[in-house]
């Protein structure tokens, strides 16, 4: 078995959320399930934002929808950052001319 | 030591009940959650000072001893010195989440470190707290591919900075953080490029470009001059009648493509064609006769 993947039962109990919550958030797209011999894993590059997606679950009350927009988002404020950067970076060319 | 106005953080009278104190609370937290404010420190510090207000208008007790002492909590010190053995084992032996140092010095002196009871504190003991750093390099420092030793918190980190990083680029070093709570994984350390450039060329990207002076019988008649590039000198051939402001393009001469081993961008090269001054009287005989010519 890959050593990256972490099974779903552990981490819903490490977390002590549903398995409901897992498949919801799997259903929706936000992570990506992996099954091996009827087992279910996802890898630990999404462990951060999973638990992202749990804080905004029960501490903000953010639903599942909800979570979905604010990911995407926040994918769109962090290209708009790196395009400014671009941009500020371009800008310095015209500077002190 | 400032007395913190917890009702005027989250935005609610003294009169407010659990249930208006929670929904104050879920109401800020939502705008100023450090996951959807994403390296922004204002953020951050305001989020800590709701949770801080948080932890203690939404516990009974704690309300309780807050509101007693309010402004004067200076005396209610005496009280809780009496008590503080006690609730310090308590405290800390419950401790999650946030460590002490996130709460402000009022925060400590009046419950003596951090409580816990709400979901939220439970799921940060997870994982560390994310470290964020700048690291100021030369523009030459990001020609070539290099390690580095950083020192963050007292620990040596080595780092390897990839040619051709941009000015204001982050990356993220997993695992480098502030330890995990209660075996949780470390959080992560995010370094952001400062590239300060003290040399003649502007860079955009991979491209750099430059101004070279071009003496005005080189531009007219054609020749040979030495140009500086990133990594030295090359010889270029000026072609006769050269006009100002030409440019040129050298190819692969610019700045290291980032994350491509091997590939460099152009160096565009921009003419100004000097004029000559203080000509002498024969000098100006002989433009006049040259400008008789045309």
């Amino acid at each position: 078995m890959e050593k990256n993947l972490i099974s779903i039962t552990t981490l819903c109990s490490t977390y002590e959320i549903e398995i409901s919550f897992i498949d919801a958030l799997y259903k929706t797209g936000l992570i990506q399930i992996v099954i091996i011999e009827h087992n279910q894993f996802i890898h630990q590059d999404q462990i951060s934002d999973l638990e992202k997606m749990i804080r905004l679950y029960h501490e903000l009350n953010v639903n599942i929808e909800g979570i979905d927009v604010v990911f995407n988002l926040l994918e769109k404020e962090k290209e708009l950052r790196e395009e400014l950067n671009t941009l500020k970076n371009r800008l310095r060319l015209y500077e002190n001319e | 030591m400032a007395f913190i106005d917890y009702y005027k953080i989250l935005g609610v009278s003294k009169s407010a009940t659990e249930k208006e104190i929670k929904a104050a609370y879920r109401k800020l937290a939502r705008k100023y959650h450090p996951d959807l404010n994403p390296d922004n420190k204002e953020a951050e510090k305001k989020f800590k000072e709701i949770n801080e207000a948080n932890e203690v208008l939404s516990a009974p007790e704690n309300r309780k001893k807050y509101d007693k002492y309010g402004k004067d909590w200076k005396h209610g010190e005496v009280y809780e010195k009496a008590q503080q053995q006690q609730q310090q084992t308590h405290y800390q032996s419950n401790q999650q989440g946030f460590s002490s140092q996130e709460y402000s010095d009022f925060f400590e002196s009046m419950f003596g470190g951090a409580r816990t009871s709400s979901r939220q504190s439970h799921y940060q003991k997870f994982k560390g707290q994310d470290f964020h750093a700048e690291l100021h390099l030369d523009l030459k420092d990001v020609y070539t591919t290099h390690k580095q030793v950083l020192t963050v918190n007292n620990k040596n980190i080595r780092l390897t900075i990839p040619a051709g990083v941009e000015n204001a680029q982050d990356i993220k070093i997993k695992g480098k953080g502030g330890a995990g709570l209660n075996g949780g994984p470390n959080g992560d350390l995010y370094i952001k490029f400062i590239i300060n450039n003290r040399t003649q060329f502007k860079r955009d990207g991979s491209t750099l470009y430059s101004n070279v002076n071009l003496d005005l019988y080189i531009s007219l008649l054609g020749g040979e001059i030495m140009v500086d590039t990133f990594d030295g000198k090359v010889k270029l051939k000026i072609a006769p009648e050269t006009q100002n402001e030409t440019k040129v393009k050298l190819k692969g001469k610019g700045f290291p493509v980032y994350k491509k081993e091997g590939e460099f961008g152009d160096l565009i090269i921009t003419y100004h064609i000097k004029n000559p001054t203080n000509l002498s009287e024969k000098e100006i005989e002989l433009f006049k006769e040259l400008q008789k010519l045309r």
